[in-house]
């Protein structure tokens, strides 16, 4: 089902001074049917509680949300036809899986028959059909994980939001996990909307990732995208690891300078900017315009990191991604010389942060 | 595990604690025994080194008597009655107080206020809000209630006039202001020649009451506490699901609460195997009025024994109160652990 977001706004009061607190500002969306979206930030950016809005536990400040083209903003949860799947899953722990599963469906007035047949159906899909017994302390967190997807899953929801699914994984399950609600989004092609802070987890399964940052929606577009072309300094820093390198320069008489180096010719106003550029953004060229003082190599297999220092970057040390073949011999004054990849190297207006685009 | 060179050091902690128990619990639990094999035992005799027989006869004493049998039944039903009703108003209560937000606070503290209150002074005001019944002077002319007219006099008027009894309690004052006729509910007489005493359904109406609503306020303060653990996404997943109010409560709230539950019920059970001091409170140390409607429990039956010094069938009572206790809450345990989620 199509989902869309109309100037969707939530604002807490602030009890502490009776100011207010904007969780969601201003947020205007529509979220094609079927689609895996991503809703991605770091914490307290308000993906969580527009996440909740969808659902109907909270209720907006202003806006409106349509499942279709019905008008669902002032539904109640139980009448959205929605699948939630909370960060710790809140599975009924006095209640079997096989309970827990059914549980939606009791609420509905379904033959018994229908019933079990559905819960069959719902374990099946996410692989716990063996565990219908079992209460929710006798599964792992990948299980119980799978028993809340199935319990949101049951009674064929118009939309499946999920807050966080995979916080509460090793390392390993995660992977795993988020292969397994890519099968199951294309499975049932239900609408999906899931909130994550992992840019990695946004970025490996999402159709679409919207990206947020204090209540205010900063790019939406398909996750590649979001990576090679990223609208402000926020986002080109949030996407990505090793992070993006920044550093401080300037657009003067056509060309880009970091600190003081002339690295490129860079067709735009004269400025002061921030210049990013990604960790594979680095080539080694003895006689590359951008030098950094090297501190060591870190070979990890098929790369090898170069870490250095730099005194126009923003952060302590700089990391550049090299293939682990290449040779690395620093100069007589300890400096590693390098060319730019235009296409990894970004460039912000020092005051707005948005992006400053050469002109050819 | 503490070391056992510091071992000792635990003993001396704990040792004040085990002093007291051992005199003022342990000892005396075994000298009840005791007390309760030795027939006809006599406190005063004991120290003058009589010696007595061993065996049974105080336990057959006990059993075989009859007002031990009426004990037992006003016990039970007591329990039977008061223990079900208050576990579950206070479950509604609990309930109510958790989902109100800003007087919640302030209402569970007027909800506490009765248990730490003292039960015979509240037995007394409930007393007084029951019953009392008193004489009021009417014209024989003209009056039209119910009530016989007593010492009919003349008064310096000229006037006939007469006492009828009247009802001062607020109870009673609630229920002519209906329309009813005024309950005897206590054992005060119902008129001045002393007829009428209450019957056995008003008393017993009286102390399931009084004990209900004595016993809501721990409940409602354990079931409350209870509450406040539970994960409120449990409630936010139900109302996902679509589940109503009255099925989340059924389905989630009181199975999440089980174990607070089974512990009101046990408590509630013993506490209420051992109901003395709320019914001296209100009907005064006989305990109701002679007979039928008498409410003497168990308690109090082991307490007047003690009274006419029958040191030995009070003690084998006792020990049977402890047996029946015993049964009970093994009873429940049972019946808890299959009903349970911990």
């Amino acid at each position: 089902m199509r989902v869309k977001l109309e100037n969707l706004t939530k604002i807490f009061p602030n009890k502490k001074d009776s100011g207010e607190v904007i969780a969601v500002n201003d947020f205007t969306f529509e979220i094609p049917d079927g689609k895996l979206i991503g809703l991605l930030g770091p914490s307290g950016c308000g993906k969580s509680t527009t996440l909740f809005m969808l659902s109907g536990l909270q209720k907006p400040s202003g806006g409106h949300i349509y499942f279709g083209d019905e008008d669902v903003t002032n539904l109640p949860p139980e009448k959205r036809g929605v699948g939630l799947v909370f960060q710790n899953y809140a599975l009924y722990p006095h209640m079997t899986v096989k309970q827990n599963i059914m549980f939606p469906l009791q609420s509905q007035k379904m033959a018994k028959r229908e019933m079990m047949d559905r819960v069959l159906e719902a374990a099946k899909l996410v692989q716990i059909d063996e565990l219908l017994e079992r209460k929710p302390s006798e599964l792992s967190g990948g299980q119980q994980q799978r028993v809340a997807i199935a319990r949101a899953l049951v009674k064929s929801p118009n939309v499946l939001l999920l807050d966080e699914p995979l916080s509460n994984l090793d390392a390993r399950l995660r992977l795993q996990t988020r292969e397994e609600i890519r099968r199951i989004q294309r499975d049932t092609k239900v609408t999906t909307i899931f909130v994550t802070h992992d840019q990695e987890e946004a970025m490996s399964i999402s159709d679409l990732i919207v990206v947020m940052k204090k209540g205010v929606v900063q790019q939406i577009d398909e996750p590649q995208k979001v990576y090679d072309e990223p609208v402000n300094l926020f986002v080109a820093k949030f996407l990505g690891t090793p992070p993006i390198n920044v550093f401080v320069g300037k657009i003067e008489n056509g060309s880009l300078y970091i600190g003081e180096e002339c690295v490129s010719k860079f067709n735009a106003p004269d400025q002061e900017v921030y210049v990013a550029v990604r960790p594979e953004g680095f080539n080694v060229d003895p006689n590359g315009p951008f030098s950094a003082t090297m501190k060591s190599v870190e070979v990890m297999g098929r790369d090898s990191s170069i870490v250095s220092t730099h005194p126009a970057a923003e952060t302590p040390i700089i990391r550049s991604i090299i293939a682990s073949d290449t040779n690395v011999v620093p100069d007589a004054n300890g400096k590693v010389h390098f060319t730019l990849k235009p296409y990894k190297t970004f460039v912000f207006n020092k005051e707005t942060e948005e992006r400053v685009i050469s002109k050819e | 595990m503490v070391d056992s060179k510091q071992q000792w050091k635990a003993w001396v902690y704990l040792l004040p604690a085990l002093i007291l128990l051992a005199v003022f619990t342990v000892y005396p639990i075994i000298n009840t025994v005791k007390i309760s094999l030795l027939e006809g035992y006599q406190p005063l005799g004991a120290v003058g080194g009589e010696q007595y027989a061993i065996g049974f006869a105080n336990f057959t004493k006990v059993i075989q008597y009859k007002d031990f049998l009426t004990c037992l039944k006003n016990t039970v039903l007591l329990c039977v009655l008061t223990v079900p009703l208050s576990c579950f108003l206070a479950l509604i209560v609990a309930v109510c107080l958790n989902s109100i937000g800003r007087l919640g606070k302030l209402l569970q503290t007027i909800y506490f206020l009765p248990y730490v209150t003292n039960s015979i002074a509240i037995g007394m005001v409930f007393a007084m809000m029951f019953n009392i019944v008193g004489l009021t002077s009417v014209e024989v002319q003209g009056y039209t209630g119910t009530f016989e007219i007593y010492n009919i006099y003349v008064d310096s008027n000229g006037v006939e006039r007469g006492y009828i009894a009247q009802s001062w309690g607020i109870v009673n004052n609630l229920i002519q202001a209906f329309g009813g006729d005024p309950i005897n509910w206590i054992n005060a007489f119902k008129n001045i020649n002393q007829e009428g005493a209450s019957t056995y359904v008003a008393n017993i109406t009286v102390m399931v009451i009084y004990i209900v609503w004595n016993a809501l306020p721990f409940k409602i303060l354990i079931l409350l506490g209870g509450l406040q653990g539970v994960n409120k996404q449990y409630y936010e997943a139900a109302k996902i699901d679509g589940a109503s109010r009255i099925r989340t409560f059924f389905r989630i709230t009181v199975p999440l609460l089980s174990p607070m539950i089974a512990y009101v019920v046990i408590t509630g059970f013993i506490g209420g195997f051992k109901e003395y001091s709320s019914i001296v409170g209100i009907f005064g140390e006989d305990m109701g009025p002679a007979g039928d409607g008498s409410l003497m429990t168990i308690v109090g039956y082991i307490y007047k024994q003690i009274s006419s010094n029958s040191y030995g069938v009070a003690s084998a009572a006792s020990l049977i109160l402890f047996g029946i206790i015993l049964a009970v809450t093994l009873v429940n345990l049972y019946v808890s652990s299959k009903n349970t989620h911990y």
